[in-house]
């Protein structure tokens, strides 16, 4: 179907403001697959059904809208935390400030460094998941990404990680346009945890492709930034083995516009996925929760757990499919997405789906929207609790399900104490 | 202690009065019992002492000690001394009993210009108290009185008081869904903690309760009223004859 004459005027425009970066090596390839990819599909428009409570333009248009530097003065999260620490500033590699690139079960090299390369092995990951993920749903973005991103990480695991690698992207130009694109392998039996946090940049786009071979296990937390300007447009493609595990939760305060997607194709038996998010917007935030989960294989499991705090005027939006396919009998799949609104300016948008061709499943969703509960409110504050800290309290109950999702507790406290300080900085 | 003067309250969504001039007073370190019918404005009298939403008061005072509680917000009035053991506590998921406990009892703290408790001293204090409560290490990592019978719930409520030291209890309803066991527990727990400073608002409709906890006084209210006071014996009256001649005599 020919793409209409508009899409393909602004899908060029973005296009012509860029240059396809040049790899002699394997990942030229890829870049120009990628690219026809776009080109094919368009950028996403407001008219597209998949972006219907979303507006696309600024992640489209030709320049990053301007995001003014935001600094909490606190110190970042993750920090301690033993890690491996990798840190780029405004979507550029900073060697100076990271650790070296040396960790025991894992390889780490840089994308920039090894794009003209004969050989590699993400060869065939690289742009490939994403490609994968462009069905039944276009991800436009995405591709872009694959093809014009020169910064990123890849990351071989081949045993058990001795320690988290952590990821902290900063901002320090209020006009910087990040497109990072991170290849993480997981071999069988293979383990890892990876911690992202930051704001990156005035505009991300961040891809991150995972594989997920027999019995790996993959953990993922992320917090991305509290600058109030920012924008970010995220992906994650993961394709996961037999009995693997794949396990992500963000954290999204303010940003005046996110889109997360969650592209998950479960292809071996006993595969479990969990993608979870704790999102809190007190003013003109949008964060865009969207997750496409995919059972392919016979008793997988599959949970999205995603809750949302919205105030003053935040908007939430959660589009949520769980696809099984005819072959995977015995699923389970869960799927729930809340919002509490403190106020009326508040809205939260959900969109969620089943579609199941297996006749042997558990699958179950949820969505619901609610305010305050004021008999517990009550309560507390009848014990003595002052008014802001038992709204605190409450909020934070509410959002404990998402944080649950979280294995590791040294990390999920983290989480929790960024919350808190969220909290008492914006609710009292 | 409490000092209550023909208080009138009206349910702020609706024109129905439901307090209609209710006189009352507690003397430090003494027991008073609520007795009467079920509707006849018992809880109420209790939630609007304790500032809960949905209320107005349309005439008459109260104070705690000689302020005026009904100016005050809930958790001030907590921190006043001011208690209510709920008729129907409530569960608040996803918020830990302990956590709940301490974060309450550091508020009343810290209001009063005190110290924090540690949270070693805390505990320890958590488990003495719980114990005699015989409530188990379990339900104290639970959700606030999440999945709790009937029965825990209200020795939770007992706990509570017990941790805040309060100065003014008032327990509505507390011996109700208490199995004879845990009715001597929670008794034993609020008769620990008498003394020349503290007083008690007992709501109750039967006798049992009160021959644990010995009251001094013994009101029956009716229609938003006490409509008759007296010892010990009111009690007993009601007990045995049921309401309808106290009823009789007040008409
Ligand atoms: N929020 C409300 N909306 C409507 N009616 C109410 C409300 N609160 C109280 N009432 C009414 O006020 C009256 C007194 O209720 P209250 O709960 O105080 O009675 P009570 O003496 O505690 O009764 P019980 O012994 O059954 O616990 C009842 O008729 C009740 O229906
Ligand atoms: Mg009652």
């Amino acid at each position: 179907m020919a793409l209409p004459q508009q899409k393909v005027d602004a899908t060029e425009a973005r296009l012509s403001s860029m240059s396809l970066p040049s790899s002699k090596g394997w990942l030229g390839k890829a870049r120009e697959d990628a690219l026809s990819r776009v080109r094919l599909m368009g950028l996403p428009s407001r008219r597209d059904e998949y972006w219907k409570y979303t507006r696309p333009d600024t992640l489209v248009q030709a320049d990053a809208p301007k995001a003014a530097l935001f600094n909490i003065g606190e110190a970042p999260v993750f920090s301690g935390i033993d890690r491996l620490h990798l840190i780029f500033v405004d979507g550029v590699f900073d060697p100076e400030a990271s650790d070296d690139l040396e960790l025991s079960g894992v390889s780490v090299e840089l994308l920039s460094q090894v794009g003209d390369k004969d050989i590699h092995w993400a060869t065939g990951l690289y742009g490939s998941l994403e490609q994968d993920g462009q069905s039944p749903v276009q991800r436009p973005l995405a591709a872009l990404n694959s093809a014009y991103a020169t910064e990123g990480v890849l990351i071989h695991v081949t045993g058990a990680a001795a320690k988290p690698i952590n990821i902290s992207y900063l901002q320090r130009d209020e006009t910087s346009d990040a497109c990072l694109h991170h290849v993480i392998k997981l071999d069988e039996g293979a383990k890892l945890t990876l911690l992202e946090n930051g704001p990156a940049a005035a505009r991300l786009n961040k891809v991150l492709e995972v594989d997920i071979a027999d019995s790996a296990e993959f953990r993922h937390v992320r917090t991305q930034g509290r600058a109030h300007e920012r924008r970010a447009a995220t992906h994650i493609f993961g394709r996961l083995g037999e009995r693997s595990v794949f396990k992500s939760f963000t954290l999204t305060a303010n940003g005046v516009l996110t889109r997360n997607e969650c592209v998950l194709e479960l292809t071996g038996d006993s595969a479990v996925a969990h993608v979870a998010g704790a999102c809190v917007g007190d003013g003109d935030f949008h964060h865009d929760d969207t997750v496409f989960i995919t059972h392919d294989a016979v008793d997988c499991e599959s949970r999205q757990v995603f809750k949302k705090v919205l105030r003053n005027g935040a908007t939430g939006v959660f589009q949520g499919k769980i696809l099984v396919n005819q072959v995977a009998q015995k699923t389970d799949g869960y799927q729930i997405s809340q919002s509490l609104l403190l106020d009326g300016d508040s809205q939260f948008l959900a969109k969620p789906e089943l579609e199941i061709y297996a006749d042997d499943v558990v699958c179950s969703h949820g969505s619901t929207s609610g305010a305050i509960d004021e008999e517990s409110l009550f309560y507390l504050k009848s014990r003595g609790v002052p008014h802001a800290q038992a709204m605190n309290l409450l909020v934070l109950a509410f959002l404990a399900e998402a944080v649950a999702e979280i294995d590791e507790e040294e990390i999920a406290d983290e989480i929790i104490g960024r919350l808190t300080n969220w909290l008492e900085r914006r609710m009292s | 202690m409490l000092e209550i003067k023909n208080l009138q309250v009206k349910l702020e969504e609706e024109d129905k009065q439901i307090l209609k001039g209710v006189d009352l007073t507690v003397e430090p370190g003494t027991v008073h019992a609520i007795m009467g019918p079920n509707g006849s404005g018992k809880s109420t009298l209790s939630y609007v002492l304790s500032g809960r939403d949905g209320y107005e008061v349309t005439g008459g005072s109260a104070s705690l000690e000689g302020e005026d509680v009904l100016e005050l917000e809930p958790e001030e009035r907590a921190a006043a001394g001011l208690f209510l053991a709920f008729q129907y506590p409530v569960e608040i998921p996803g918020v830990g009993n302990m956590t709940f406990l301490r974060t309450a009892l550091n508020s009343q703290r810290k209001a009063r210009g005190e110290d924090e408790m540690s949270a070693t001293d805390f505990l320890k204090l958590v488990r003495e108290k719980a114990k005699s409560l015989k409530i188990d290490a379990d339900m104290l990592k639970r959700p606030v009185n999440v999945g709790f019978s009937g029965g825990e719930k209200k020795r939770n409520e007992v706990l509570q008081m017990a941790l805040l030291e309060p100065k003014m209890c008032i327990l509505d309803e507390t011996d109700s869904g208490l199995d004879v066991d845990a009715m001597k527990l929670v008794s034993e727990g609020v008769n620990a903690l008498r003394s020349e400073g503290r007083s008690f608002l007992v709501i109750t409709h039967y006798q049992r309760l009160l021959d644990h906890i010995k009251p001094d006084v013994v009101h029956i209210m009716y229609d938003g009223r006490i409509i008759k006071s007296g010892g010990p014996e009111l009690a007993l009256e009601v007990e045995n004859n049921g309401y309808a001649d106290l009823l009789e005599e007040a008409v």
